[in-house]
């Protein structure tokens, strides 16, 4: 009971990583595309400007409560994807000084040279967290004790000894890139006006038939290299409402997005929603399977912390959910509306 | 010690250290900001809003960097230490999940609302976003010294039959007594800082005759909680502090100490060094029967030696633990003599014109930095050779998955990013102390 529980918590704080921090990541891969100029790309900032900061810390809480939650799996997943998440870190960083740092000098080189930063490392996040999700769905090779270490790649197959990049691992990786592109194009169509407005509404329009494709295709690869995440929607047909809201947030997105941006921004969280969800929810009560010897795979009964922790857990935890729900309603509340070329600066 | 073992703490190490240089100064202006604010309101003063919108910036640019650097820390514990998140994860990933919950979403919401939500929150809406950071980053600080006391003294815990260690009282971890104390002593050590360097760079515009009017308010309210956290950090926390060590970790106590051999009326060095072939310390100067007293308030009390004690449950490198030690106390003793000498010159009302002394307080800003970043390489390689102390050693703890080679590429690519985040910091708090405290408050806009 506990552990299903925590396996729901922690599904559901990366989901609200993915949904927030997803938009501001977005922003910086569409950064040129709505941004032609210096200072369009000022508003891009502007617009994300406050909430960046609180958005990525839904990483750093999901990982929190991940490790203390399930130690096994932070400890086999932290350490066996070592590279690539040191990488993902520098990203962190260059990313966060960049939107941090670009606005301090009003100088045309320095502001660029950050755009670019940022543009590059946020690209290169959100390529990294959708093959972070391929590779938690087609497992890893798992030693006796639960641990492993993948290279970088190796034949880009999806056997029992993959690398982190095989061919479907850089389809999520490319799926991601995209869904984060086209929720960072109808946020920002949400608090831009103007041209710009309609500039993120045209990059929007066109990554969303891209992202249909990949949706498209995604889908069927995921069974293919998983089949099993059918089992748990087989036996509990109600389930089928996550996947359900991946192409009726897809549509939805697509109708909304040319008169109402607000709902088009919602029906864009509803697929993402859909697409993180509908995985982990189909590995239950797995949660990293393992590619060589099955019964290894880690589960939430052989990975989940004591139960006394967990038990304690539980209410401190909801305390502070319901602390930083009010503290994020309060945030978005003073920075609502459309930001301008002519609206100050909030970030930090 | 195997190579992996080196690297994988050299890489903690080095990633903790530049990581505590921008905190220890946002945690110690936050008070002092939020003591600015407090003082604008009462004495409905403006210069003192003035002084709160100038040292928010430099706070800004430190909190920026503090976050980015911080990020890899949370990671290492899964990435570098996998063996030691794997065994104590149920109990010390509470304290660290409660910090993202419970401090990091406050300090991160209301930091954007303080830097630049003047105008839309008011007098007192701003005052209470200042208010808000100061209490996140302070949170923040209990959760992390919470995790670390705990290594340091496991209470709350019982070890179950792999290994794991599995918590048995949530209220033993969160009220451990060394976090109490652990927790005051951090905290005095990093309002040190942000005194000093309030101090410093009032001292330093008064020096080039630049914003006397704000430098002095400076150097006053830097002065004043220099005074009182100099001598706060030495009696009761730094005191209580030792008092712990003596007795939950005698054989670091002897290490820091330089005592290798048990005795009754131990004697306090005050310098000397450790010859740790030979067992003895060279060159010493000593105050006689002084440890005793410190220690175990009895002039002939005995204090055990590292001789008390099996060689491979001493700290693995004495030396620097006991040079560590020696120099943030004797950095400590002379911050309280530089802020007891300023504090009479303020009372007197000399000090803005004593231009020896402000050179003093301008020259003397890095030494909080150098004198906290000793405090915790002696927490730290006191603890050894001991992840959780005296149940988990650190050659038990690391990645095993992770091979020496990989964790010097990360190793060398942290040291790179950080020599580049060094000289965007430098360049940045140069342009702001360069640009001076501005009159209206921040839109943010362009300048």
């Amino acid at each position: 009971m506990m552990p299903t529980l925590w396996f729901v918590i922690v599904a559901l704080m990366v989901v609200v990583y993915v949904i927030l921090d997803g938009f501001d990541l977005g922003v910086g891969i569409v950064h040129w595309g709505v941004g032609r100029t210096e200072d369009e790309r000022s508003v891009n900032i502007k617009a994300i400007g406050p909430v960046w900061d609180g958005n990525e810390v839904w990483l750093l809480a999901a990982g929190g409560t991940l490790y203390f939650a399930f130690p096994p799996l932070y400890a086999a997943g932290f350490s066996g994807f070592y590279l690539p998440l040191m990488m993902v870190l520098w990203c962190l960083m260059l990313r966060g000084v960049s939107v941090e740092f670009r606005n301090h000098i009003h100088d045309s080189v320095w502001r660029t040279f950050f755009d670019g930063v940022f543009t590059f490392a946020s690209a290169l996040l959100a390529i990294f967290f959708g093959a972070a999700l391929g590779n938690v769905i087609r497992g890893v090779p798992l030693n006796e004790e639960g641990f492993f270490f993948t290279p970088l790649f190796t034949d880009f197959r999806t056997g029992p000894e993959p690398g982190v990049l095989d061919w479907y691992t850089v389809l999520t990786g490319v799926v991601s890139l995209v869904a984060l592109a086209f929720h960072g194009a109808v946020y920002l169509a949400l608090k831009t006006d103007g041209q710009q407005n309609h500039k993120a509404k045209r990059v929007a329009s066109g990554s969303w038939w891209v992202l249909l494709a990949l949706t498209l295709l995604g889908v069927p690869a995921t069974l293919s290299v998983r089949p099993q995440l059918l089992d748990n929607y087989k036996n509990h047909p109600w389930l089928f409402v996550v996947p359900a809201l991946v192409f009726a947030g897809l549509i939805a997105a697509r109708h909304f997005l040319r008169f109402d941006e607000k709902k088009a921004f919602l029906a864009s969280c509803a697929y993402l929603l859909g697409m993180v969800g509908f995985p982990v929810f189909g590995l239950y009560p797995v949660i990293l399977p393992a590619s060589n010897v099955p019964e290894r795979s880690l589960t939430i009964h052989n990975a989940a912390g004591p139960a006394y922790g967990l038990q304690v857990g539980v209410i401190w935890w909801a305390i502070g959910c319901v602390l930083a729900i009010f503290y994020f309603r309060h945030l978005y509340a003073v920075f609502k509306g459309k930001v301008s070329a002519e609206s100050a600066v909030y970030g930090h | 010690m195997d190579d992996a073992l080196l690297i994988h703490r050299l890489h903690f190490a080095f990633t903790i250290t530049y990581h505590y240089l921008f905190p220890q100064l946002t945690m110690g202006l936050a008070p002092l900001i939020v003591a600015l604010k407090t003082l604008a309101i009462w004495k409905n003063d403006e210069r003192y809003n003035q002084a709160a919108r100038f040292w928010a910036k430099i706070f800004g640019i430190n909190f920026a960097i503090g976050v980015v650097t911080g990020i890899p820390m949370e990671f290492q514990f899964g990435t570098n230490w996998a063996q030691f998140s794997r065994f104590a994860g149920g109990v010390i990933g509470q304290t660290l999940a409660m910090e993202g919950m419970f401090a990091f979403f406050l300090e991160s919401s209301f930091l954007g609302l303080f830097l630049y939500g003047e105008k839309r929150l008011g007098k007192w809406g701003h005052w209470w976003a200042a208010f808000a950071v100061f209490a996140g980053s302070w949170l923040s600080g209990y959760f992390i010294i919470a995790t670390d006391a705990w290594m340091q003294h496991p209470v709350g815990y019982e070890r179950l039959a792999d290994g794991t260690f599995a918590l048995t009282s949530f209220w033993a971890l969160i009220f451990n007594k060394w976090a109490f104390w652990q927790y005051l002593h951090n905290m005095g050590g990093a309002a040190i800082t942000g005194a000093f360097v309030m101090a410093a760079l009032g001292a330093f515009y008064l020096l080039s005759r630049k914003h006397e009017e704000q430098a002095r308010i400076y150097v006053r309210v830097g002065v004043v909680a220099g005074l009182i956290f100099t001598v706060l950090q030495v009696f009761p926390t730094g005191d209580q502090q030792g008092k712990l060590v003596a007795q939950h970790q005698p054989a670091t106590l002897a290490a820091m100490e330089g005592l290798f051999e048990t005795k009754q009326g131990a004697e306090l060095v005050i310098i000397g060094q450790p010859n740790v072939k030979e067992k003895k310390l060279d060159n010493a100067i000593v105050v006689p029967n002084a440890l005793s007293m410190l220690s175990y308030q009895r002039w002939e009390a005995e204090v055990k030696g590292l001789d008390a004690f099996p060689p491979d449950q001493w700290p693995d490198n004495i030396a620097l633990l006991y040079y560590s030690y020696h120099i943030m106390v004797g950095l400590g003793t002379i911050f309280i003599a530089i802020m007891v000498v300023s504090g009479f010159l303020l009372w007197r009302g000399r000090l803005m014109q004593s231009r020896w002394m402000l050179w003093v307080l301008m020259m003397s800003f890095p030494l909080p930095y150098i004198a906290n970043t000793a405090g915790w390489m002696t927490a730290e390689l006191g603890r050894q050779p001991w992840l959780v102390y005296g149940l988990l050693r650190t050659a038990e703890g690391y990645s095993k998955t992770v091979s020496a080679g990989n964790g010097m590429f990360s190793l060398l690519g942290f040291m790179g990013m950080y020599t580049v985040l060094s000289f965007l910091f430098l360049f940045l708090i140069h342009r702001e102390i360069a640009h001076g405290p501005d009159a209206a408050p921040a839109t943010g806009g362009t300048r």
